[in-house]
């Protein structure tokens, strides 16, 4: 295969005192070749980004200022997750009651649970409130947002904040300074 | 008792083949390869188990880096180019910036536009390799009483006048949530409803309910 046909035919007469060349052999070890080949294929598998970039859709509900215009909400089919900072997660059921007592502490490994419980435990009004706070990442809102579509929550709604959660959220985190 | 001879055979393997395969399987690569135009804005999106690809025309991306500067771009082909011309030439009327034609058509060259309204003929000054997310101050939005993203997509809103624009969303794995919030302000005051955030692909986690629904194609 990798060699060529060198003998030239064959059928030249040479003349007495030309001496015959010795064949050299041109078999190449291509061994070497090959090694090279694989390196650089292996340099470009690992380079190439096959993924493309994707698009997460996110419909924003319009502004109403009409309060009899804005979605009511069954209370107790509520499930309000709060975002910290450091990807701390907070949530509580229903409404907050006064002492806080239903306001608990997670992570996001731990929510994808509860999400998934409260909705087993809801009928078809079951909501997420989605409330990050000023502390937390792009990135958190995201996942958070990422884990209604993983969990195929239907209603879900990104809103802001109130004071005391806020500060509720801070007084958990210990990052609380009053005032602020 | 004489054993019948072995013939010894020759060890050495012929290579030419399997140096076909490789350099078959390397021109493969090589061709297929598409190097990453070096961003003149870096932007780490995060993951999403979304799996619809992003759009490539009629798009208006507003990138939100680790410093939470925010930028405008659109879409490379000649339409979004000249759809850009019109949103800066309607800033430029609605604004009186006062950017001369040849300021607009730099700036229409440029990938990223990120300066408040008032310093963009500084933006047209620069090269369009100094047009990096350190040198521009991005479009000022932090400030929700001096939200200027708030009049660049009103901008987009009358250059796609009848047109659908896709409008993206492309932020930064570490950038606040207030930044976040004030894009989609912007948005809002505009009646852009329905965006699109850019993420890197994941697979979805085993066991829950999206991957035991029938995997339905995102419309």
């Amino acid at each position: 295969m990798a060699e060529m046909d060198t003998s030239g035919g064959g059928h030249h007469k040479k003349g007495p005192g030309v001496k015959k060349a010795k064949k050299l052999s041109t078999r190449v070890d291509l061994t070497p070749m090959v090694d090279l080949g694989f390196l650089l294929i292996t340099f470009f598998i690992f380079t190439t980004t096959m993924s493309q970039a994707t698009a997460m859709r996110l419909s924003l509900p319009a502004d109403t200022k009409d309060p009899n215009q804005q979605n009511k909400l069954n209370e107790n089919s509520a499930l309000t997750i709060l975002l910290g900072k450091d990807n701390n997660v907070f949530f509580y059921e229903g409404q907050l009651d006064p002492k806080a007592t239903n306001f608990k502490a997670s992570n996001f490994k731990d929510i994808r649970d509860e999400i998934i419980r409260k909705k087993r435990n809801t009928d078809t009004t079951f909501m997420v409130i989605i409330k990050p706070n000023d502390e937390c990442t792009y990135k958190n809102v995201i996942d958070i947002l990422d884990e209604m579509s993983i969990n195929v929550v239907e209603r879900y709604a990104l809103v802001d904040i109130t004071s005391d959660e806020d500060k509720l959220v801070r007084i958990t985190e210990g990052s609380y300074v009053p005032g602020k | 008792m004489a054993r019948p001879k072995i013939p010894r055979k020759s060890t050495s393997v012929d290579m030419t083949a399997m140096c076909d395969v490789a350099f078959l399987l390397l021109s493969f690569f090589i061709l297929t390869t598409k190097f990453k135009p070096s961003e003149a804005v870096p932007i780490n999106p995060p993951n999403s188990v979304a799996s619809k690809v992003a759009p490539e025309n009629d798009i208006v991306m507003i990138s939100l880096n680790k410093d939470e500067k925010v930028f405008l771009s659109t879409g490379d082909s000649k339409l979004d180019k000249d759809t850009k011309e019109q949103i800066l030439n309607s800033l430029n009327s609605s604004k009186g910036l006062g950017l001369t034609p040849d300021e607009i058509q730099k700036l229409k060259r440029a990938p990223f536009l990120g300066a408040p309204l008032a310093q963009l003929k500084q933006q047209a000054m620069l090269s369009t390799d100094q047009m990096t997310a350190e040198n521009l101050p991005g479009i000022p939005c932090k400030d929700s009483a001096n939200n200027q993203l708030i009049d660049w997509m009103r901008a987009v809103n009358d250059a796609y006048q009848g047109r659908k624009a896709n409008i993206l969303l492309k932020g930064d794995n570490v950038a606040k949530y207030p930044s976040f919030k004030n894009i989609i302000t912007a948005f809002k005051k505009n009646d852009f409803l329905k965006f699109q955030m850019v993420t890197n692909p994941e697979s979805v986690p085993e066991g829950t309910d999206l991957w035991k629904s029938p995997r339905k194609k995102e419309e």
